[in-house]
């Protein structure tokens, strides 16, 4: 997808996940909230208030001053060893 | 209001420390007895006598068998908590039991529920599975901290402060250098906070646990389970190595995986459960006895500055102001959904009471 997720890709696979990225080479921060709308700001207590308020617009779709974005794939970080509870192994490293 | 969530699944032990002998720990203001079962089962139990409050964890309570008895005045109790012997007398009263804690051990640790028992749902402990994995080494701790477990769930979710904190054992310039990406999914109650360092200095703590002397890609994956478990998938390669496979394997990186449990004692105390597992040098008693060493060490200097804290917080007015930056976009994340699982189980309780009023 495009530049509107920098590295790391998501990593919370849930249906309704607020996520924040550090906007490169500035000090804002943008959030998009889980309906794919994105919001940036200057500090965080601002962008949790908008993010937090967000869903109280999704009846009437208007989305104030945010962009719409396509929803993120639902992914997870690959090395993150989740799988131990099987018996597979989830990462054995090269001798 | 309650000042902690109810209605949750707290760490109150490591599974090692409950056995048979009598051992009581305070969880969420309450005072929890846990003992063994000669079938090896954890019983959880008010660490209370009914009869006139004596600590059942206190000499000379024991136990015998399967029941505690307790060391004032003998009142004997069963694992299940019914009082099935008082002295004197042959009636024991109906309504003689201990209250009980849903409990269940799991992943190294002894989970108890804190709340409504009926409410209890054992798929709803988060998990940590490293911590008893024969694919891993786990060295472990515990250390009792003087302050309120709001500011170790801060501390936990802004590791910029490695670089201040810890310099010279964990922190380096690039941990608070390094801007994070943050999820929040609020209806599971999880935040996730992630720094991925490209090429970053090698604290002592890696460099001597895994012989990596030269610059490193570190990462730093946050995954804190609101309220008590917290765990910190770390990822640490020569710089320059390949990545992650699509597949999760990952056979050119060390993996340690920092877990902490926390969990309210009293208002202004709190448990600080923490463990470390390592997916390399599995049998080298050295890197175990050095990373239990120097991460204990890293924790006290947490509990140390905590402690302070929480004595200047006590001391000042609710309405002190505090300034928050992009570093704690996690930590406020993590404190907003605390202050709503304490509200619901505040509200839950305040249902019951209520309820409870109106049918007596
Ligand atoms: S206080 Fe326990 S038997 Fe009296
Ligand atoms: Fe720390
Ligand atoms: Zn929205």
């Amino acid at each position: 997808m495009s530049m509107s997720r920098p590295a790391p890709s998501a990593m919370l696979t849930g249906d309704a996940v607020y996520r924040v990225v550090w906007v490169p080479g500035t000090d804002r921060l943008r959030g998009w909230c889980w309906c794919g709308t994105s919001y940036e700001a200057e500090g965080p207590v601002e962008l949790w208030q908008w993010l937090l308020a967000h869903p109280d617009n999704h009846v009437d779709g208007s989305a104030g001053r945010g962009s719409n974005l396509p929803l993120r794939p639902a992914s997870r970080l690959p090395h993150r060893p989740r799988d131990l509870r099987g018996d597979e192994p989830s990462h054995e490293r090269q001798p | 209001m309650s000042p902690f969530p109810r209605n949750q699944w707290y760490v109150a032990a490591y599974a090692h420390e409950v056995g048979r002998e009598l051992f009581t720990r305070t969880v969420c203001g309450e005072s929890v007895l846990l003992w063994r079962t000669e079938a090896g089962e954890v019983a959880a139990m008010a660490d209370r006598c009914i009869h006139r409050r004596f600590p059942l964890s206190e000499t000379p309570s024991r136990l015998v068998g399967d029941s505690v008895v307790c060391g004032y005045h003998g009142f004997t109790y069963g694992a299940n908590g019914v009082c099935t012997a008082v002295p004197g007398q042959a009636r024991v009263p109906r309504t003689a039991r201990l209250n009980t804690y849903p409990v269940k051990e799991q992943d190294s640790f002894v989970w108890v529920w804190i709340g409504e028992r009926d409410k209890a749902d054992e798929t709803l402990i988060p998990r940590s599975p490293w911590l008893d994995s024969p694919r891993y080494t786990t060295v472990c701790g515990m250390e009792p901290l003087a302050a309120r477990y709001g500011l170790l769930v801060d501390n936990l979710l802004d590791l910029s402060h490695e670089t201040y904190l810890h310099g010279g054992y964990i922190g380096t310039p690039e941990v608070a250098e390094t801007p994070i990406t943050t999820e929040v999914d609020e209806a599971a109650g999880v935040v996730h906070v992630s720094r991925h360092m490209d090429d970053a200095e090698c604290p002592p703590f890696y460099a001597k646990s895994t012989g990596i002397t030269g610059r490193i890609t570190r990462w730093q994956d946050i995954e804190y389970h609101a309220p008590c478990l917290y765990l910190l998938h770390s990822r640490i390669a020569p710089v320059g190595a390949p990545g992650p496979n699509a597949d999760g394997s990952d056979l050119h990186a060390f993996h340690v995986e920092v877990v902490y449990a926390i969990t309210p004692e009293t208002e202004h105390s709190t448990h600080d459960f923490w463990a470390v597992a390592r997916d390399f040098a599995l049998e080298d008693q050295e890197v175990s006895d050095f990373l239990r060493e120097n991460n204990r060490t890293v924790v006290l200097q947490d509990v140390a500055a905590l402690d302070k804290l929480e004595q200047v917080i006590a001391s000042e007015s609710a309405g002190a102001q505090e300034l928050s930056i992009n570093i704690d976009t996690g930590g406020l994340a993590a404190r907003r959904l605390l202050k709503r699982l304490t509200e619901a189980g505040s509200e839950a309780r305040g249902t019951n009471e209520r309820q409870s009023l109106a049918v007596s």
